[in-house]
């Protein structure tokens, strides 16, 4: 039989481990509205920009000498692979399901004969990475969002990538993070940044209206500016779904552990009213078959 | 009928910045500068760093500096895309020279080319903030 005192302690503890994980769901909560509200006010940036090079990419993107970033080197061997997961755990399996993403991704090019190289952003896509993809990983970034999510820190990795491609050490460049659809569903999602991949229709080059862009100084001009401004903007804008989605992840994740502390306390303090029952039963039969005895 | 008015959008990546119908803005192109009235021809361009002057009437009721970025003009739409944009008001003068001086300290410093480049950015983008508050 279960001592007292032990069931008392281990009820104390679990219910401190409730405490914690209940605070944390909350701070998430707060967290996560926080994210989503950066990741809707940075939409209209991306939605003007994808605007802009679309219509742009659809009047000089066919012409022959286009931007690499555009066009592609004209081979897929090396591959880069962004990895986009979370600095911290405890958020279910939001760093488990980019990373297993990625590494399906992985596995599938080394055996089609590809090199891949990877880039960690976040320590725990480093973390579960190292060990299979030790010496593919290139570089890794960390405390992104601290003290919050700029823009400049995703700058920063652009521009890293950037001169990677220019100095010519991949063709390909994707990147895997968890796209923000709610609090309790994110999807893990690949998104090719290298060449550039036009969404939506690709012949937006002609106005509403029918009229056509003048372009200053020149298509090609504005085309190589805006290329690598633009693989900023979506790093920026997977870290930012990537924010929303940690948050959200956490949120539920700690809301399920607060309600099965819950029920391991309901559990466990009724073990603990029964054994302490038991032993007043037991005391009472023992004084009561010594007086009989007497 | 009311009077035509350009929609003037200011986005950075962060946020939209500022959304308001105006009657002219002055937009500093990478060419020059060029003025958007309603119905401008359909045009993108990149920007240098620079003033954006939002005209009310015939006066500029608001100078924002924008440290360069792109311009989409449609016939009653002006958008401008740009990473850092601050009201010329709010620059500190004596910030933007400490930032000149370390950037031209930087280039004189500076190893490779990557640094070198970085350095003259900074300092062109200082010598632009300067400019703007004249």
């Amino acid at each position: 039989m279960p001592n007292l005192n032990d069931l008392k302690l281990r009820i104390a503890s679990v219910k401190s481990t409730q405490k914690i994980t209940s605070a944390m769901k909350m701070v998430a909560a707060a967290k996560l509205r926080r994210a989503q509200e950066q990741a809707e006010a940075s939409r209209p940036y991306a939605e003007r920009m994808e605007r802009m090079l679309g219509s742009l990419a659809a009047s000089a993107g066919k012409q022959p000498g286009a931007s690499p970033l555009l066009a592609g080197t004209g081979k897929d061997d090396v591959h880069l692979l962004i990895v986009a997961a979370a600095d911290r755990g405890l958020c279910g399996g939001f760093n488990s399901n980019i990373v297993r993403e990625a590494r399906n991704k992985a596995k599938e090019l080394l055996s089609a004969g590809k090199t891949i190289k990877i880039y960690c952003v976040g320590r725990k896509s480093r973390d579960q990475l190292r060990r299979d993809f030790g010496n593919n990983i290139v570089d890794t970034i960390e405390d992104i969002a601290k003290p919050s999510l700029g823009f400049d820190k995703a700058a920063t990795v652009a521009d890293r990538v950037l001169s990677m491609f220019k100095a010519g050490e991949f063709d390909v460049c994707t990147i895997f993070y968890a796209k923000f659809q709610s609090a309790i569903a994110q999807i893990p999602t690949a998104q090719q940044l290298i060449p550039f991949e036009a969404e939506g229709d690709a012949d937006a080059s002609t106005l509403a209206d029918g009229g056509v862009y003048d372009y200053e100084p020149s298509d090609e001009k504005i085309l190589s500016d805006l290329l690598p401004r633009n693989i900023a903007v979506q790093i920026f804008k997977a870290m930012l779904e990537n924010n929303a989605s940690e948050h959200g992840a956490r949120m539920s994740a700690m809301d399920n552990a607060t309600r099965n502390a819950g029920e391991m306390i309901d559990k466990l303090s009724i073990q603990y009213n029964r054994t302490r029952q038991a032993i007043i039963t037991n005391e009472l039969i023992e004084i009561i078959s010594a007086k009989e005895a007497l | 009928m009311a009077k035509e008015q350009v929609e003037f959008e200011l986005v950075s990546p962060e946020k939209l910045l500022l959304s308001q119908s105006v009657d002219m803005v002055v937009v500093p192109g990478e060419d020059g500068d060029f003025g958007v009235l309603p119905r401008h021809a359909p045009m993108i361009s990149t920007v240098r760093p620079g003033v954006i002057a939002i005209y009310s009437g015939k006066e500029i009721s608001e100078r924002i500096f924008v440290a360069g970025g792109f311009a989409e003009v449609t016939t009653e739409r002006c958008t401008v895309l740009a990473e850092i944009a601050q009201p010329v008001g709010e620059i500190d003068k004596a910030a933007v020279q400490q930032q000149l001086q370390d950037a031209k300290e930087d280039l004189s410093d500076a190893k490779d080319d990557d640094a070198r480049d970085a350095a003259r950015k900074q300092i062109g983008l200082s010598e632009a903030m300067l400019t703007a508050i004249g």
